[in-house]
């Protein structure tokens, strides 16, 4: 049996990533999923923004991963393909509090070293978001703040990993530990992986595998957040992602374009104890269509394409924790929350460097090209609308799914890829089937059949 | 690329494809009908039991049967017809993009007939909750699965809505061999025909639930229950199912509608129209359950008969109706009514009915036409208004409206 110079536990954005970038070392790796497929837990069900970090708190870990990240995945997404939208985020004061709050927020952004951030009055909100409810007093504008796909970006990552030689091991959750002199053998749901080093990046089950190799330092609340998705109709009611003023009254709920066309309100913050309760609730659903009408009145009328809920890793701190402890060869990377989506690439940069000291990280000759992957950004051209894709293939021109216009040449190619989908939950997620206005009414019968077929 | 046609028709179902057989004879041209399956024929291809065509074609026959034969009809009228032909956008007033195999193109026509259908509005946009587990399906999905791919669903299913359409889907779970074991309706009295409610009842041993709403599905992989409120006394229990189906609760397919700027109505959340079925856009016209979502697959291609006489007279150079004409609104309980638009000189509506959809159980409905606090015309039906279907009253009922006067308001009691 082979024994890897690394194990990278976790197929979320950060671990992928961190994956990613030991793949390009002379070093064998492998990355464990619990789940059966990568970005299935925490990664795939938060708002989807690239952060300037404007918020963050100064001085913080956090603070300095995220503004890098924020260029690093820049960088990488224009390299891939991964689809971006510079739409900028306007902070919306409702309340004197909040717009007493503004220029704090300001001072802010500039120590952590953000400084496009203007105070803009009542009148210029009402222009940038002219369908915004009434009742806004001001707002802060951070025009650097975008919104991402990040499906394609967790896919991208782990797509990349695998092309550099990292070893994908699905269905694979580890449930014991055991630390010999040079190795680690980790006891997994699918057999027994050993390591000289390993990288805890398991999201929400990260205490508890942190438990395993002996610790007790923190512990993982999963926080539901739930998610309304209106229809794309309701796009241009939304140019902006409109962001609540932190105050008392807790962080409150956006209003966001998504980067697939629609508009997005959400999420609530709501700590539980069930780290499997990805379900949507009664008061969760009735709060956002609350807060949906009176943030932007206009939505009530609006049709709601989807509602989600994802839980992310709280653990009661305000920074991220990532530590090396040499003696166990064994690395943390504990408490990234929603920000770990713009952190991830400059997450495994730090990682690197602090693993840089026991591992020969040298880049290798000869790396793959980072992949290319399919678009799937609605402001970007798809293949239903590429007239030389069509004809040189006519596949693309052969729509399956028609509210999100995905045709059988993108299904073939996901089911094709070398990270293919497990289920159709995961061909969703590379192609947007199903995730339209009829949620399968039209094609969820068809799709099915494709997926089973080209399994076959 | 651009191709030129006569006449476009977006979406081939009923009313598409009975519109395309009645311009073909008539229209020097192309009569082009552009539809997304792989298949014309619309929602009757997979609704696999009798009903079909009785009053269109004077017969009585099963949806697929129906679908072929409307079909042929068209096709042997002298239309073209192509499938997996999907209008994604308009590139001009009457010039739409379209992509197929075939490729990427715009098609321009002199008019364009808008058929698009409805869906029935999925889980999500009923603010159900809960988990996302497998085995919950609309009434389309659900027949799309059985009939047209054959594949197997569960054994207990529970259905929301108590519609006409929640009967078909509790024909198909039975021919699938799954159980009904309940269905729900937020309303006092289930929606369904009575004719049809009763040996439903007895043939399939259902139960229906009046006043009722399922609040949350449970299930990690596959459905294992859901959760049931009643709406008067706020109790709730928990029902074991492994399938759940959403039905009826339709809404247009408009995006079309909506993205060519047309104006649409409040109630039926399709294009305004009026009697000709002429929309707000010049040149482009309507017809079917997009504009009244939703009555049978009969009315539907009746809609396609009445709306030729417009699209000729169109392509015969007669001028555009223009602004003015008297609207018709519906008040509640009524939630909407179509068509809304009355203009002097126009034609009576399609076989000389308005169509009526009410959100309240009325037994001998009454409905009377008002216009500026006089009283047009009053009438009495038969047989109750209930929720989930369509009622129709005669045209004659608003047709002494003043053509100068103000809207035309409809009440039911």
């Amino acid at each position: 049996m082979i024994t890897y110079d690394v194990a990278v536990i976790g197929g979320g954005i950060v671990g992928s990533a961190i994956a990613r970038l030991l793949g390009g070392a002379d070093l064998s790796v492998a990355l464990l999923e619990a789940r059966g497929d990568v970005g299935d837990g925490t990664s795939k069900a938060n708002t989807a923004i690239l952060h300037t970090g404007f918020d963050a708190k100064p001085g913080t870990l956090e603070s300095r991963l995220v503004a890098r990240g924020y260029h690093l995945l820049g960088e990488y997404a224009a390299a891939t393909g991964i689809p971006v939208e510079r739409t900028g985020a306007l902070l919306v004061a409702w309340s004197q509090e909040q717009l007493d709050a503004l220029p704090g927020l300001r001072d802010k952004a500039a120590r952590n070293s953000y400084t496009a951030c203007e105070i803009v009055d009542a009148a210029e909100v009402y222009r940038r978001v002219p369908a915004l409810g009434a009742g806004a007093l001001g707002g802060l504008t951070v025009p650097g703040e975008s919104v991402i796909c990040t499906w394609t970006t967790n896919l991208a990552l782990a797509t990349d990993a695998v092309n550099r030689g990292v070893r994908l091991l699905r269905h694979h959750r580890v449930t014991a530990v055991h630390q010999d002199a040079d190795v680690t053998r980790l006891t997994t749901t699918a057999g027994e992986v050993t390591a000289r080093w390993v990288v805890n990046a398991a999201g929400l089950g990260a205490d508890r595998l942190d438990a395993l190799f002996g610790h007790d330092r923190f512990t993982v609340t999963p926080r539901r957040g739930e998610l309304l998705v209106y229809d794309k109709l309701a796009r241009p009611l939304a140019p902006c992602i409109v962001l609540p003023v932190p105050s008392s009254a807790g962080k409150g709920v956006l209003v966001s374009p998504t980067i697939y066309g629609n508009v997005m309100v959400g999420p609530t913050a709501e700590d539980l104890t069930d780290r499997t309760a990805t379900g949507t609730s009664e008061t969760g659903l009735a709060f956002l269509r609350e807060k949906a009408a009176t943030l932007m009145p206009a939505l009530t009328k609006e049709e709601v394409t989807a509602t989600y809920a994802g839980l992310r890793a709280s653990i009661g701190r305000d920074d991220y924790l990532i530590d090396l402890d040499a003696g166990q060869r064994y690395l943390l990377v504990g408490g990234i929350r929603s920000t770990g989506l713009t952190a991830g690439m400059a997450i495994a940069e730090h990682v690197a460097e602090l693993l840089g000291g026991h591992l020969d990280l040298a880049r290798r000759a000869g790396l793959p090209a980072p992949p290319r992957m399919p678009n799937l950004g609605e402001a970007f051209t798809r293949p239903y609308q590429d007239a030389a894709a069509i004809a040189a293939d006519p596949e693309y021109g052969r729509v399956v799914c028609f509210c999100e216009r995905v045709t059988r040449g993108e299904l073939r190619d996901a089911l094709a890829s070398p990270v293919p989908p497990a289920d159709l939950e995961g061909l969703r997620r590379r192609t947007r089937a199903m995730n339209g206005r009829c949620q399968g009414f039209y094609c969820g019968a068809r799709v099915r059949e494709i997926f089973e077929g080209e399994k076959e | 690329m651009t191709e030129r046609v006569r006449v476009a028709v977006i979406g081939g179902g009923p009313a598409g494809l009975t519109a395309a057989a009645a311009l073909a004879p008539s229209v020097a041209g192309d009569v082009l009908v552009l539809e997304r399956e792989t298949e014309t024929g619309g929602i009757p291809r997979h609704s696999d039991h009798p009903g079909y065509g009785m009053r269109d074609l004077r017969r009585f026959m099963s949806g697929p049967e129906y679908a072929r034969r409307l079909t042929r009809s068209a096709r042997e009228a002298g239309a073209l017809l192509e499938t997996e032909a999907m209008v994604t956008g308009w590139a001009g007033p009457r010039t739409l993009e379209v992509t197929s195999p075939r490729g990427r193109r715009l098609v321009e026509a002199d008019a364009v007939v808008l058929a698009t259908g409805a869906r029935e509005r999925p889980r999500p946009a009923r603010f159900i909750a809960g988990d996302r587990p497998d085995g919950v399906y609309t009434t389309g999905q659900l027949q799309n699965l059985v009939h047209l791919h054959h594949r197997e669903v569960g054994r207990r299913a529970v259905i929301v809505g108590a519609e006409l359409v929640s009967w078909s889907a509790v024909l198909t779970l039975h021919e699938a061999g799954c159980r009904t074991v309940l269905m729900t309706s937020e309303y006092d009295k289930p929606e369904a025909y009575t004719a049809f409610r009763v040996p439903g009842r007895l043939a399939f041993s259902v139960l229906v639930r009046a006043r009722t709403r399922v609040v949350a599905i449970h299930g990690k992989g596959r459905v294992t229950s859901v959760d049931i409120e009643n709406l008067d006394t706020g109790q709730r229990h928990r029902v074991p199912c492994d399938t759940v189906i959403t039905t009826g609760d339709w809404i247009p397919d408009h995006e079309l509608a909506r993205s060519g700027g047309l104006d649409l109505d409040e109630g039926t959340r399709g294009p305004r129209v009026d009697t000709s079925l002429a929309t707000s856009v010049p040149g482009v016209f309507a017809a079917g359950n997009l504009l009244h979502p939703v009555d049978t697959a009969d009315v539907a291609a009746l809609d396609g008969r009445h709306v030729a006489a417009a699209v000729l007279g169109h392509l015969a150079g007669e001028p555009a109706p223009g602004g003015g004409g008297v609207p018709l609104v519906a008040e509640a309980p009524l939630r909407w009514v179509a068509p809304q638009l009355v203009r002097p000189g126009g034609p009576p509506p399609s076989r000389g009915k308005l169509l009526l959809w009410s959100d309240a159980f009325r037994t001998l409905p009454r409905v009377t036409a008002t216009q500026d606090g006089r009283v047009l015309g009053r009438t009495r039906l038969p047989w109750p208004a209930a929720p989930g279907r369509v009622f129709r009253v005669p045209f004659s009922l608003v047709a002494g409206a003043d053509p100068a006067g103000g809207p035309v308001r409809l009440t039911l009691a």
